[in-house]
C-alpha cells in the first residue's frame, strides 16, 4: 500500500540528519551542560551551537533564545509572564483563531481578572488591522496573534502588527509554531516581542519547543527552579533535543527556498487537481497570504471523518475540522470564526505537505479521494 | 483514530441497504447539516406486515453510517411492533459497542425508525415533530428525549448525556436544566425501584462505606496537604455527589482535580462506571 503522509501541520517526520546528530547525547555525551567538570564542559558548547542555530533561523541572538518542552509551553510561558510581568488586569488582545495553546492560558487569564479582547476574522480568515487598532488605543496591553494559522494556513500580515504594536507600546507575542521553518522569520525587521516554536512541526522530534524573547522584555518566570536558560525556565536541558532542534532549524534555513516553490507547487498541484475532478468543492481561506505547504478544503454534503477514513484505508493520512475527528459536537472553531457555512464546515479537510512529499503522493490523491467523495455522497441524504 | 470495532469499520466501508425506496410505506428524517449528522429510512411492508425492505442515506461519521447500516439489518423481517421495541442500545450492542462519545449515532438510528413508524401509522401525513419543550437549542434536543435516554441507558451525568443526544455539546447553556433532568429521572427510577443496577454485586450500604475509605485514604490525604478538602454528600447508583472544601473550594483547577483525582481513584478503588459530580453551593 502507499504511504502518502499529508498531515505534516499535525507532526512531521523528524529529518534523518537530526535524528543522527542526536544521537551522540544519548550514549557518551550524556553530561549536565551546567556541570563543573569536563563531563559538562563536553556538552555545553553543542547546546550553545545549537541555540545559535534556532537564532539564525529567525536572525536573532542566541542569548535571546530559551529552550522549553514544547510549542503549548513556549506559548504559556510568553502569555503568563508577560501578563504577569504587566501587572494585575492587564489587557490581552488575541483572535479567535488562535491555537488552544494560545487561547488556553489566554482564557484562563479571563477568569483570572484580565480583560481578553479575541478580534474575528472575515471569510478569508484575515483580521481587519482597524480592530486591533482601536483595541491598541485603549491602553497598555499584551497582544498574542499567530503568524500563521494551524488550520488553513493563512498567514497575518505581522509587519504591520508588529509595527502597529510597538507604536502603540504593547507587548507582542507570535506563535509562529506552524510558520517557523515554512516562511521567512526576521525579527530586526519585524519587530515582535516574543514568539514560539516548536521542533517537531519542522522535521525535529516531539518534546522540545523555544521561545525568542527579544533582549529587554518584561517577562515573569514561569518555570521556577534552577538557574538555566538565564533563570528563564528552570530544569537541566534536554540536551539531545536541544541539539536536534539546532540541526532541524539549520535545515530549515537552507530549505526554505525549496518549500516556497517545490513544496508550494505540489501542494497548488493538489488543490487545483481536486478542485477540479470533485464537484461541489471549496477552498477554505486566503489564497495568496497562505503557508507555502497547507490547503484546507470543503467537500460539501459529506462529513470529514469518513472522508480520513477512507483516505486511511488507502494509506493517505491528513486531518479534518469536522465535529467527529476532534471529539467535539461542533465544527474546527478557526472554520467557525470564517463563517464557512455547516454544509461545508463539517466535510472540511486539511492537507498539509512537507518538502518529503512527491508528485506522485499528489497525483495519487488527486486520483483517488473523487471516487471516495462520490461514495459518500452516494450515502448523504443531501444529494 | 477512534477505537472502533471491525464490525463498525465493516458497516462503515460496506453498508448495507443504502439508497431509497420508490414507494415506501414509511420514511424517517432525522438530524440536519448544522449538526453534522443526518439519517432518512425508509421502509416497505410486505403482505405478512412484516418489513420487506429498508434502506437508508446518512450524512455523518463513521459510525454514524456505521450505526443505519446496523439498524436496518436488525429490522429487516420484524413486525413495526417487534421494530418499535428497538433501542440504541441494541444498535450499539449489534456492532460489538461504539465509543461512549459516539453513542449519539445509535440515538439517531433509534429515533429515525420511531419517526419512521409514526410516519407510517399517521398514514404518511405526519413528519417527525419535535416533542416536548426544546432544551438544547444549539442541536435541537427536547426534554422529552433526554429523558428517555437517561431512563433507557441509566445516565448519571450530563457529559453522558451529551454522548448519547449531543444535547449540551454546543454552548453550554443548557447543562444546568439536564442536571435537573437527570436528577429528576434519576429520583424517578429509584422511586420506582428500579435504579441502575449498583456495580458488582455490593450493596448501596457496601458500596457507600468503600467509597468513604478510599476517600479517607486514596483521596483526603493528597487534597489536606494543599490545605483542602471533600466531603461526600451523596450516592445515587454510580453517580457520586461531592463538595469541595477548604483551600478546593476556591481552587480554580478544582474541575480538574474532581475528574483527575476523585473519579479516578473511586473508579479504580469501588466501581469502573463512577461518575462523581460536584455539589455547588
Amino acid at each position: 500500500m502507499r504511504n502518502v503522509y499529508f498531515d505534516n501541520n499535525a507532526t512531521t517526520q523528524p529529518a534523518p540528519e537530526v535524528v543522527e546528530a542526536m544521537q551522540p547525547f544519548f550514549a557518551e555525551l550524556w553530561g549536565n551542560p551546567s556541570s563543573m567538570h569536563h563531563f559538562g564542559g563536553q556538552v555545553a558548547p553543542h547546546m550553545e551551537a545549537a541555540r545559535a542555530k534556532v537564532a539564525a533561523l529567525l536572525h536573532a541572538e542566541p542569548s535571546e533564545i530559551v529552550f522549553t518542552g514544547c510549542g503549548t509551553e513556549s506559548d504559556n510561558m510568553a502569555i503568563r509572564g508577560a501578563a504577569e510581568a504587566l501587572g494585575r488586569g492587564a489587557r490581552v488582545i488575541t483572535t479567535r483563531v488562535e491555537h488552544p495553546a494560545v487561547l488556553g492560558p489566554c482564557r484562563r487569564l479571563r477568569e483570572e481578572g484580565h480583560d481578553v479582547v479575541e478580534l474575528g476574522v472575515d471569510a478569508s480568515g484575515q483580521l481587519n488591522l482597524d480592530e486591533l487598532r482601536a483595541e491598541l488605543a485603549r491602553g497598555p496591553a499584551l497582544v498574542t496573534i499567530m503568524w500563521a494559522n494551524n488550520e488553513t494556513g493563512v498567514i497575518f500580515p505581522m509587519d504591520r502588527i508588529a509595527a502597529m504594536t510597538r507604536e502603540a507600546g504593547a507587548v507582542l507575542h507570535t506563535d509562529a509554531v506552524q510558520a517557523a521553518g515554512k516562511v521567512p522569520i526576521d525579527v530586526r525587521d519585524t519587530p515582535v516581542d516574543m514568539l514560539s516554536l516548536a521542533g517537531h512541526k519542522l522535521h525535529a522530534p516531539k518534546g522540545i519547543g523555544a521561545l525568542y524573547v527579544r533582549k529587554g522584555t518584561r517577562l515573569n518566570t514561569f518555570m521556577l527552579g534552577g538557574h538555566q536558560e538565564h533563570g528563564r525556565r528552570g530544569g537541566t536541558e534536554n540536551v539531545p533535543y536541544i541539539v536536534g532542534l539546532g540541526r532541524a532549524c539549520e535545515l530549515a534555513a537552507a530549505t526554505l527556498s525549496e518549500e516556497r516553490t517545490r513544496v508550494a507547487a505540489l501542494r497548488d498541484r493538489l488543490e487545483k487537481g481536486l478542485l477540479a475532478s470533485c464537484p461541489d468543492a471549496s477552498v477554505n481561506g486566503d489564497r495568496v497570504n497562505r503557508l507555502p505547504n497547507t490547503t484546507n478544503m470543503s467537500f460539501q454534503y459529506i462529513e470529514g471523518e469518513s472522508i480520513l477514513y477512507h483516505l486511511s484505508d488507502i494509506g493517505v493520512a491528513a486531518s479534518s475540522g469536522s465535529a467527529c475527528t476532534s471529539g467535539s459536537l461542533e465544527p474546527s472553531h478557526v472554520i467557525r470564526a470564517m463563517g464557512v457555512p455547516f454544509t461545508a464546515a463539517h466535510g472540511s479537510i486539511r492537507f498539509s505537505l512537507s518538502r518529503y512529499n512527491t508528485g506522485e503522493d499528489v497525483d495519487f490523491v488527486v486520483a483517488r479521494l473523487p471516487e471516495i467523495v462520490q461514495r459518500l455522497r452516494a450515502l448523504s441524504p443531501f444529494v | 483514530m477512534w477505537d472502533y470495532t471491525a464490525k463498525v469499520l465493516d458497516h462503515f466501508r460496506n453498508p448495507r441497504n443504502v439508497g431509497t425506496i420508490r414507494k415506501p410505506d414509511g420514511v424517517g428524517e432525522v438530524g440536519s447539516l448544522a449538526c453534522g449528522d443526518a439519517l432518512k429510512l425508509m421502509f416497505r411492508l410486505g403482505p405478512d406486515g412484516r418489513i420487506a425492505e429498508v434502506k437508508f442515506k446518512t450524512f455523518g461519521c463513521a459510525s454514524a453510517i456505521a450505526s443505519s447500516s446496523a439498524l436496518t439489518e436488525i429490522i429487516k423481517g420484524m413486525t413495526l411492533e417487534e421494530a418499535a421495541r428497538v433501542t440504541n442500545q441494541d444498535i450499539a450492542a449489534y456492532l460489538g459497542g461504539l465509543p461512549e462519545q459516539k453513542m449519539h449515532c445509535s440515538v439517531m438510528g433509534r429515533e429515525a425508525l420511531e419517526a419512521a413508524i409514526e410516519n407510517y401509522r399517521s398514514g404518511g401525513r405526519t413528519r417527525h415533530v419535535l416533542e416536548g419543550k426544546v432544551v438544547c437549542r444549539c442541536f435541537g434536543v427536547t426534554e422529552v428525549e433526554i429523558e428517555r435516554v437517561v431512563r433507557e441507558n441509566s445516565l448519571a451525568t450530563v457529559e453522558q448525556v451529551t454522548n448519547y443526544t449531543k444535547a449540551g455539546g454546543g454552548c453550554g447553556n443548557c447543562r444546568p436544566e439536564i442536571e435537573t433532568i437527570i436528577a429528576r429521572v434519576q429520583e424517578e427510577l429509584r422511586k420506582a425501584g428500579k435504579q441502575a443496577p449498583a456495580a458488582g454485586r455490593m450493596t448501596n450500604l457496601q458500596k457507600i462505606r468503600l467509597i468513604e475509605e478510599t476517600i479517607n485514604r486514596e483521596i483526603r490525604p493528597m487534597l489536606q496537604r494543599d490545605g483542602g478538602d471533600l466531603e461526600l454528600i451523596d450516592v445515587e447508583g454510580s453517580r457520586v455527589v461531592i463538595a469541595f472544601r477548604g483551600m478546593c473550594a476556591r481552587c480554580n483547577v478544582a474541575e480538574f482535580t474532581m475528574k483527575d483525582v476523585v473519579e479516578a481513584r473511586l473508579r479504580e478503588f469501588v466501581a469502573e462506571d463512577i461518575a462523581v459530580v460536584e455539589e455547588k453551593p
